[in-house]
């Protein structure tokens, strides 16, 4: 769905997005490494069930919160991808710890 | 004579408790109210139903909140079946934590005070092991020593209270004039005049429940107002998965999901400021208690102005002067809004406050001057 111009000079890392492994651009967001990976939603609305997915990308609607590096409820467009980083979906409500 | 029975001045938390017991006894109620630009206690109250602790000093309030708290399971009954609305309303109990053996001491000499005080109060010193059976699956913060339990203390959704409550005073038929801010409040042959910027209303009785806004109005009536300003802030996380039973002082665990956490006692006149300082001190206090609260992220601090009187326990009365006039000021608009509702608002009716009254009046604060 998205993909990002081809710019052969960009740093690279690795990271692995819902259990797939991913180069994006150094500079690139976890929310950005999401869409890249295809995921269709990044998480369900505690409150309804509802597929949600990064919207507005500038950390004012937090519909973009994922699990980053096991760490619940970070907002995915606003944290900055890093060699190995753990992004995956935050499924409804979630725990204490 | 007036159309109306009674005008209600204020449409917070007292005011709609009261106009709402009114319209259950047959009055026509009017509530004139600011609308959302008022300093609205309500809309910055912790939600507890509290009576742990409650009316140190002072008996009638401990009896007061008691009686309010045991009436409220049918308060919340009343709100789902007229407005339809669930007000989220628990009472399991509740907890103060204690933080250290002098902590534990100190609230077991406070918890005896209080019981030579009168045998309202029902509050148990329990340990830390009692404390982890109440909370199961809970990692307690090395410090806690124990909690004080108080098995009828309990909680609500203050927001949806206050929504419930004006949603069952529409569907009764009460007017809220949100428009109809009183200005000035007189007392003529008989009848209560009030001007509004959206007009004039009469009434054959009025009750002062305008929180902040009631000194300016009190006084043309005879009517003591002695209110205090205390900044209270409040923390509100995001949605976690349940895992708190019975809301503490420090924290519950809102029906949503959400943690709220709390208050500073702040006498900084009407700022609704929040300071980092203030939320840092019951965070760190919060954290203490359950370190897992610290991964939780924060979704707001706010701050409120509570209604306080200068001793902390409520204040009614009925003006002497203009009879058919009463004030109500009080802090506990979520605890006391079932006794609110219930027995003030028969006393309004029937046009007197019973002797159970007595303690609350205002004159209580008149010190003579001379020693």
């Amino acid at each position: 769905m998205f993909h990002n111009p081809p710019d052969p000079s960009a740093e690279t890392v690795e990271v692995e997005v819902e259990g797939q492994w991913l180069r994006v651009d150094a500079d690139q967001t976890a929310a950005g490494a999401a869409l890249l990976a295809g995921l269709d939603y990044t998480r369900t609305s505690p409150a309804t069930g509802e597929k949600r997915a990064p919207y507005c990308l500038m950390g004012v609607c937090f519909e973009c919160l994922m699990i980053i590096d096991g760490v619940p409820s970070r907002q995915a467009c606003l944290t900055r991808v890093r060699q190995g980083m753990r992004i995956a979906r935050q499924h409804g409500v979630r725990g204490l710890s | 004579m007036a159309e109306l029975d009674v005008l209600v001045i204020g449409g917070g938390l007292v005011g709609s408790a009261i106009a709402y017991g009114l319209r259950r006894h047959s009055q026509r109620v009017t509530v004139l109210d600011e609308g959302d630009t008022a300093i609205r206690a309500a809309r910055a109250n912790g939600g507890l139903v509290w009576v742990q602790g409650k009316g140190d000093g002072m008996p009638a309030y401990a009896r007061w909140t008691r009686r309010s708290a045991e009436l409220w399971g049918g308060l919340a009954n009343d709100l789902k079946e007229v407005a339809g609305i669930d007000v989220q309303h628990r009472q399991p109990g509740g907890l103060v934590f204690c933080l250290g053996d002098s902590e534990s001491e100190a609230r077991t000499r406070t918890i005896r005070r209080l019981h030579n005080q009168t045998d309202t109060h029902e509050i148990e010193m329990i340990d830390r092991t009692r404390v982890e059976t109440l909370l199961p699956g809970l990692r307690l913060g090395c410090e806690v020593t124990g909690a004080s339990f108080c098995p009828h203390d309990g909680h609500v959704n203050p927001l949806l209270l206050l929504r419930g409550l004006h949603a069952a005073l529409k569907r009764l038929g009460v007017a809220y004039r949100p428009d109809a801010p009183a200005r000035v409040v007189s007392w003529e042959r008989g009848v209560f005049v009030v001007q509004t910027p959206a007009g004039r209303f009469e009434a054959g009785k009025l009750v002062l429940a305008a929180g902040h806004g009631i000194p300016v109005l009190a006084r043309s009536l005879g009517l003591a107002a002695p209110i205090v300003v205390e900044r209270g802030q409040i923390m509100i996380t995001e949605r976690v998965a349940p895992f708190m039973p019975l809301p503490a002082l420090e924290f519950r665990q809102t029906g949503d999901g959400t943690v709220q956490i709390g208050a500073t006692h702040e006498r900084v006149g009407y700022n609704l400021s929040t300071t980092p300082r203030g939320a840092a001190r019951f965070v760190d206090r919060a954290v203490r208690v359950l370190p897992s609260l610290a991964s939780v992220q924060v979704a707001r601090v706010w701050a409120g102005l509570r209604v306080l009187t200068p001793d902390g326990c409520p204040a009614y009365m009925q003006s002497e002067t203009c009879p058919g006039s009463f004030v109500a000021i009080c802090h506990s608009g979520v605890t006391l809004a079932a006794a609110h509702a219930a027995d003030l608002a028969a006393a309004i009716v029937a046009g007197a406050l019973p002797d159970s009254f007595t303690p609350f009046h205002p004159r209580r604060f008149d010190v003579p001057q001379s020693a």
